[in-house]
């Protein structure tokens, strides 16, 4: 029943996914740490940057963006991202539009955790003469990060299910498998569920695992 | 403007904003520098690449507004179709009755876990095979189907928790004055809930529009970003061009869609006109009332 799958690689384009997903959620991570950061500090020069920064990339498509990667970047600015091979170079372009899209989300997603650490808090911090940096980096963050993992988890299935965006750039992951899948055989509904499986078995574990972590961890206040 | 995070700036910690001020300036300068030369060395910012689009009306007319209507069209579709599909969906996941919960559960849950590309994908191939949808109408259809399946079950999940969001006791009251379920739905905590639900849903819209651009890039749906690439070749290689005209156009119609959500939010439980609270925008890639989702 299932021998239309022979002689596609349908394992490997699941792990281009993941390690699409891995590598720019780390990305993302840090870089939406950074953009957290610029918004809540004290100099409004930065303040401003973050802020246009998330309104502004939140509200291209992403479509838009990975196209842009290849299109602009790489083919009329010529930015190869330190590659020869045209497989690679799209991975890093996608990884990069990825990175720089999910950051937007990660940024607002910690901002609204800094917002519910309570006053207090920070106040005590401060009057036992902490800097704005050590208040965010020793009090505020560590308890945002515990209290945002929920709204992370999200974030991250959304960038899971994000990864196949990369596909408009010809990046052999799952959804250009299954387009050039349905194209060849003649199995649309069982080729269509091996995949929808597929983004099952990647969604949904990470969302109830994180549900658990998140409860785990949350501040009891 | 003083946050708790830091007091107000005496002189010294002016100096060193403004110190951190230079630095940053220091930095965004040297990064803009460096893609204006890129730009500059590939002739992108020459002012034949930009002058069609202020100067000519053609492009708008061949390829952006056409492009534009075709976006709008598909997210106006998928939104009309969506709504009535998601309400009821989420009506049904709140059932009595298990036989009706647990399929529109598991039905929610399946889209929802699935990239909305892969089923644009799906509906594309389906359309070609099993109905005789004309070719060049196939890519509308796929798209909005697409975009109807999954946005459907998240909406779902906006109404489900708009209506959770209301108190009990509005339930039992309509029970103690002897209103039928049906009854109850419709006349006490559909209404309110509504209320509570607007601004998720506007800011739905914004996932809505965006999502439309996969149909440009995978399926030959002639929308706004797929007008690029003949766009560029037409008027001399002015990809950058191209793309910042397409962009900006996404951002202003997201952006004002965006803040219209919010408007209304700080609005709405300003107004108290429901008695439950009024979900946030979920602009952020599902929040936590419309749990696991978000968007493209």
């Amino acid at each position: 029943m299932f021998d239309f799958l022979e002689g596609y690689d349908l394992l490997g384009a699941f792990w281009v996914t993941v390690k699409l997903t891995a590598l720019s959620a780390v990305g993302s991570l840090i870089w939406g740490t950074v953009l957290a950061g610029m918004r809540v500090g004290p100099v409004p020069l930065m303040r401003g940057f973050g802020t246009a920064y998330v309104n502004i990339v939140r509200n291209i498509p992403l479509t838009v963006i990975i196209v842009f990667t290849s299109l602009g970047l790489f083919q009329t600015l010529g930015m190869d991202l330190g590659s020869e091979e045209f497989a690679t170079i799209n991975f890093r372009l996608s990884v990069l539009g990825l990175t720089a899209y999910t950051a937007a989300f990660v940024c607002e997603a910690l901002r609204s955790g800094i917002n519910t650490v309570p006053i207090g808090q920070a106040e005590a911090a401060r009057a036992i003469g902490l800097s704005f940096n050590q208040v965010l980096r020793l009090i505020i963050l560590p308890q945002a990060f515990r209290s945002v993992v929920a709204p992370l988890a999200n974030v991250l299935i959304a960038l899971t299910k994000n990864t196949t965006v990369a596909a408009a750039i010809g990046v052999a992951e799952a959804a250009l498998l299954m387009k050039e899948m349905i194209e060849n055989e003649a199995q649309l509904i069982l080729i269509s569920a091996v995949f929808a499986f597929g983004f099952i078995c990647l969604t949904l574990p990470t969302g109830l695992i994180l549900g658990w972590v998140s409860k785990k961890v949350a501040v009891k206040r | 403007m003083t946050s708790v995070l830091y007091d107000a700036p005496g002189p010294r910690a002016k100096r060193r904003n403004i110190l951190y001020s230079i630095g940053f300036l220091a930095v965004f300068a040297l990064v803009v520098w460096w893609l204006v030369t890129k730009l500059n060395e590939k002739n992108q910012l020459d002012w034949v690449k930009w002058k069609p689009f202020f100067t000519d009306s053609r492009p708008w007319e061949t390829y952006i507004w056409p492009g534009l209507e075709s976006t709008l069209t598909a997210a106006g579709y998928a939104m009309v179709i969506a709504l009535p599909l998601g309400a009821l969906f989420g009506i049904a996941r709140l059932s009595d009755h298990l036989a009706v919960r647990i399929p529109s559960g598991t039905v929610v849950e399946f889209f929802r876990a699935i990239p909305v590309l892969i089923l644009m994908i799906f509906a594309n191939a389906a359309y070609s095979e099993f109905t005789n949808v004309s070719s060049d109408d196939r890519p509308l259809y796929a798209v909005v189907t697409g975009l109807v399946l999954y946005n459907a079950s998240v909406l779902a999940e906006i109404v489900r928790a708009g209506i959770q969001s209301l108190p009990k006791g509005q339930t039992e009251a309509a029970y103690a004055i002897g209103l039928r379920k049906g009854q109850t739905m419709r006349a006490i905590l559909l209404p309110q809930s509504v209320t509570a639900m607007l601004p998720a849903i506007v800011s739905q819209l914004v996932v809505i529009v965006k999502d439309t651009a996969l149909g440009g890039a995978m399926l030959t749906f002639s929308e706004l970003l797929a007008s690029v690439r003949p766009m560029s070749a037409a008027y001399g290689a002015n990809t950058i061009a191209c793309f910042t005209i397409v962009a900006v156009i996404f951002v202003a119609i997201n952006f004002t869609l965006t803040t219209f959500a919010s408007w209304l939010e700080a609005r709405l439980r300003r107004a108290k006109k429901s008695t439950g609270a009024v979900l946030p925008p979920a602009a952020v890639a599902g929040t936590a009332a419309t749990g696991a989702g978000g968007g493209v």
